[in-house]
């Protein structure tokens, strides 16, 4: 993935809790087999609504999302981590997070950003005040901030994701440096191997 | 200090590493299905990367399948691909896979547990947030998304982050009429869908113990509608006894072996939770959802809440967006709601029993008239199984459709949806927005109310039914 360091952009308030990743992206989209093109599916059954907040021009081209509590719960597709980031956004911000998609966006370098509550309504009642207000996420110095407002929060992030995200680190080669360690593991383990359970067409085989 | 079984889960797969460096676990068994594992197959081809233990990693065909005559092609152009691509990517690597119309076939989370290749002290993933369910035989099973499907695959470990630990206790005996579903939907609806967030949850208590293991997969299966990614259940002889005789598992001498150390897979007595949430079970009472998230339930003897029954603001904006889609009215009793569609199958509750618990209230009765009823057993052995006792012939003699198996109308990725406004009675996981079909409104229940429903035409319980 790419490295992430400071984005800066405007935002769009969503103003919704319990936005779960079937609303993020709906299962009729999860059918192809590409990573690519899934923005036109995001928040697709609310995007016929013309009074969706993404459907409003003042708003178009923001790339942080302000989103209520426990965005991104329910199933683990990381359709939805690819769906807003082909959709154009680089950073989500919430007062609580689905702990898969959470996940998800680390490795894909979606920023999320876990704010109080209170604070989160501060930020969208900035945004909504004046839409073309300029955000900025630092993922270095872990602050999310209005400069103009003069609006600044700190925010919690391990260390080990915000690492990946400023380097732009490959999780499975990072792992895979650790080979040795993994063999030594497999040594001892306890791990029932499915060969000879099954044969080649997958039939159980009758010992 | 004893330990809690997360934590002997935990210890047993730690990849030991350097200072500071992230934990590395070491996965037992992955899960994989057509939806989320087309790119990870990607990934790996397009870094040269090849899988690191195929014989530790299992493919069936499960979100897509058409669940209609087996004979019928599949129409839908974009799933005909995805499910080839999954026959095709295991070809290539080297993958035991189950393709539709395979006798082992079914949803992932039905067949891992019903060929015993789901066993006691494990860690197991699947690019599926259900995969929670396989924590009912005391193993650490956790949903994951395409990148850590594609990092599992190359390298057979996932960096982890250690949970924190909670022990949901239901205390006491529930009454007949209260089944693992209505317990599980107590609980959600308790914690909330962000209550579990960070936690592994370990059910305990009594009324857990007295559950079959089917009952167990049941309230596992669900855990993340509480927002926890696992579940998990102690290992006891309901378990063994389970597993006893599964083609996944040893025979003879090796299996007395194997259920020995599987014992050990059980909180110790002086282990201590992180947080303790106690329920009894003698308050409990079937329930249903009426809102939008899983955590909205209510009694079936209760009515539609009102958005004043809440305490915050946020609260009565999610109720009352609730209702609105819903189409509900507060104060109208569940029981005086009539239903379009039944929808009996999916993960949490298309396994044998739950197909004889309502085929015994479907018995000599008959659909409502206007109602489309649907049974969808989660695996070809369930529904082979099924036919053995003569399931189908009663569901079909009703008027219910006995279909073929597959994830089906849970999540309306196959042509199994509904259609807008149209209100079901699922025994499935999830009542979110469109999640049966764009304008769909679902109602979580358990499936002898899904039966009952179904001949009533309305919320209903088996007591309702004319015999």
């Amino acid at each position: 993935m790419k490295p992430v360091r400071v984005l800066e952009g405007r935002a769009v308030p969503l103003e919704r809790s319990d936005v779960d990743t079937d609303q993020i992206i709906p299962s009729e989209w999860l059918k192809r087999v590409e990573r690519t093109g899934f923005g036109r599916g995001l928040f697709s059954e609310w995007r016929d609504d013309t009074t969706f907040v993404l459907n409003q021009p003042e708003y178009a081209g923001a790339t942080i999302l302000v989103a209520g509590a426990r965005f991104g719960t329910g199933s683990s597709r990381e359709h939805a981590v690819w769906a807003l980031m082909d959709y154009g956004f680089g950073a989500v911000v919430a007062s609580s997070f689905g702990d898969i998609f959470r996940n998800n966006s680390s490795k894909q370098g979606l920023v999320t950003v876990q704010l109080s509550a209170s604070d989160v309504d501060e930020l969208s009642e900035l945004v909504k005040d004046d839409p073309t207000r300029l955000i900025v996420v630092d993922v270095e110095k872990l602050v999310v901030e209005v400069p103009e407002a003069g609006w600044r929060r700190s925010f919690a992030l391990d260390a080990m994701t915000q690492e990946r995200l400023l380097e732009g680190w490959d999780d499975i080669g990072i792992s895979l440096r650790r080979v040795d360690a993994i063999s030594t593991y497999e040594a001892t383990s306890h791990a029932p191997s499915l060969e000879g359970v099954f044969d080649a067409e997958g039939h159980v085989q009758h010992a | 200090m004893g330990k809690t079984l997360y934590e002997k889960l935990w210890d047993d797969h730690v990849i030991a590493g350097p200072d500071g460096e992230s934990d590395l676990l070491y996965i037992d068994l992955h899960l994989v299905h057509e939806v989320t594992s087309p790119q990870a197959f990607d990934g790996l081809r397009l870094n040269s990367r090849t899988v690191r233990r195929p014989d530790l990693t299992l493919a069936t065909a499960d979100h897509n399948v058409p669940t209609g005559p087996l004979s019928t092609p599949i129409t839908d152009p974009i799933s005909r691909r995805q499910l080839e691509a999954l026959d095709e990517n295991c070809r290539e690597f080297g993958i035991t896979v189950f393709p539709r119309g395979h006798e082992n076939q079914g949803i992932v989370h039905v067949i891992g547990p019903e060929l015993g290749v789901t066993q006691p002290g494990m860690t197991i993933v699947c690019g599926d947030s259900h995969t929670s369910t396989h924590g009912a035989l005391g193993s650490l099973a956790f949903g994951i998304g395409t990148s850590e499907v594609e990092h599992v695959l190359a390298t057979q470990t996932l960096p982890q982050q250690k949970a924190k630990t909670m022990a949901v206790v239901v205390n006491g005996t529930a009454s007949s009429n209260v089944s693992a579903k209505d317990i599980v939907l107590a609980i959600v609806g308790r914690l909330g869908t962000g209550g579990g967030a960070g936690y592994v949850v370990e059910y305990r208590g009594e009324a857990i113990r007295n559950l079959s293991m089917e009952g167990r997969m049941t309230v596992c299966n669900m855990s993340i509608e509480a927002g926890a990614r696992a579940g998990l259940i102690g290992v006891d002889e309901t378990t063994i006894d389970y597993l006893r005789g599964r083609p996944g598992v040893p025979a003879g001498d090796d299996f007395e072996e194997a259920a020995t150390r599987w014992r050990t897979f059980v909180s110790d007595k002086d282990a201590s939770f992180d947080e303790t949430i106690v329920l009894n079970a003698p308050d409990l009472a079937p329930f249903v959802t009426w809102g939008t998230n899983p955590a909205q339930v209510v009694a079936l003897d209760g009515v539609v809440p009102s958005p004043d029954d809440t305490s915050t603001g946020d609260e009565r904006d999610s109720v009352s967006r609730a209702l609105e889609y819903m189409n509900l009215t507060p104060g109208t009793p569940m029981r005086e709601i009539p239903v379009d569609v039944v929808f009996i199958g999916s993960c949490t509750n298309s396994r044998i029993e739950d197909l004889r618990a309502a085929a015994a209230v479907a018995s000599g009765s008959h659909v409502s008239a206007g109602v489309r009823a649907l049974v969808v057993p989660g695996s070809r052995r369930v529904k082979d199984q099924a036919e053995l006792e003569g399931l189908d012939r009663v569901f079909t003699e009703a008027g219910f459709e006995w279909r073929e198996p597959g994830c089906s109308m849970c999540l309306g990725m196959n042509p199994d949806i509904l259609t807008p406004g149209q209100r079901c009675a699922s025994t499935s996981n999830r009542n979110f927005e469109g999640r049966q079909g764009r304008g769909g409104r679902t109602h979580l229940v358990s499936p002898v109310v899904a039966a009952a429903t179904a001949i009533m035409g309305r919320f209903a319980s088996p007591e309702e039914v004319p015999t």
